[in-house]
């Protein structure tokens, strides 16, 4: 699965700050962490802002908050703000109608597969996602110490 | 913090109960298929099917289904979830996830190592809380064909 670099940085960003609702991040601590542009999260955050799902904090320090319902918001919920998930096949226009029948069939596949994509993305709660990604950091830490 | 309700295996008087709350979620009354359930899970005393139910203020609240299967579709034994209903009046109590938990905690004593289910793609909730608990995508892709 392929996603743009904006889906991408607004999920690390969201799921950054819905980890800790009560606390309060900037673009450079959440840019700093995932290795990734400064300049170009800004941007996802203002989208974000405006799309009610982060709160930009005003006063000493500023950042942002998160915003949403971690049991309510899901991966596709984000992903949705900055691309569309459906395969983009660019399918010549100009054939002879005789290759119909083959166009369609991929499309068809193409569907069953944006299909399925679309079924994982919208029933992972931001809430789950980060419960996974605790359970992975104990095991992780476990395996460091045994 | 005290629990509003508690879960027990399945007895044959819990069948209408069952029934009624089946046809409460599903719009569809099922009583046939309920008492071959019934026969097969709740009196044949097989420990590899079982079937448990939620109560909560003394009425039905919820019930589970499951047992162990083996080797179908060359799959070594595996527990399996069938069923899973909540009461809309009984829910975000905990009810499923606890008979999620106590369900597959009794298929792990019965040998099974890995638990599946199956949900309507369309069915965003049931999938949610699935994967909630911990369930992924499995590796067995389920085909379909319409016969005509």
């Amino acid at each position: 699965m392929k996603l743009n670099k904006a889906s991408l940085f607004a999920l690390f960003a969201v799921l950054e700050l819905a980890s800790d609702p009560e606390r309060q991040l900037s673009t450079s601590d959440i840019a700093d962490k995932y290795g990734i542009s400064t300049h170009h999260l800004a941007k996802i955050m203002r989208n974000l802002v405006q799309e009610g799902m982060v709160r930009a904090m005003r006063g000493a320090g500023g950042g942002y908050r998160f915003a949403g319902n971690i049991n309510r918001t899901t991966l596709l919920d984000v992903i949705q703000l900055f691309e569309r998930l459906e395969s983009d096949l660019d399918m010549p226009q100009l054939g002879d109608h005789a290759s119909d029948p083959i166009v369609a069939e991929l499309q068809s596949v193409s569907s069953e597969i944006d299909d399925l994509t679309k079924a994982v993305l919208d029933t992972i709660t931001l809430a789950t996602a980060l419960k996974s990604s605790r359970l992975r950091a104990e095991a992780a830490a476990q395996n460091k110490n045994p | 913090m005290k629990r509003l309700f508690s879960i027990r295996r399945a007895v044959a008087g819990d069948l209408d109960a069952v029934i009624a709350l089946d046809r409460l979620s599903t719009g569809a009354p099922k009583p046939d298929y309920w008492q071959g359930v019934f026969s097969l899970y709740v009196t044949s005393g097989r420990n590899n099917r079982v079937f448990l139910v939620a109560e909560a203020d003394g009425a039905l609240a919820g019930y589970i289904v499951g047992e162990i299967r083996a080797w179908e579709f060359g799959s070594p034994p595996c527990g399996w979830v069938t069923a899973l209903t909540v009461s809309p009046q009984a829910r975000e109590m905990g009810i499923g996830k606890e008979m999620f938990e106590e369900i597959t905690l009794l298929l792990k004593q019965e040998g099974a190592a890995t638990v599946r289910t199956m949900v309507d793609r369309d069915d965003k909730l049931t999938l949610s809380f699935f994967r909630s608990l911990g369930m992924r995508t499995g590796r067995y892709i389920e085909l379909e064909l319409e016969l005509d």
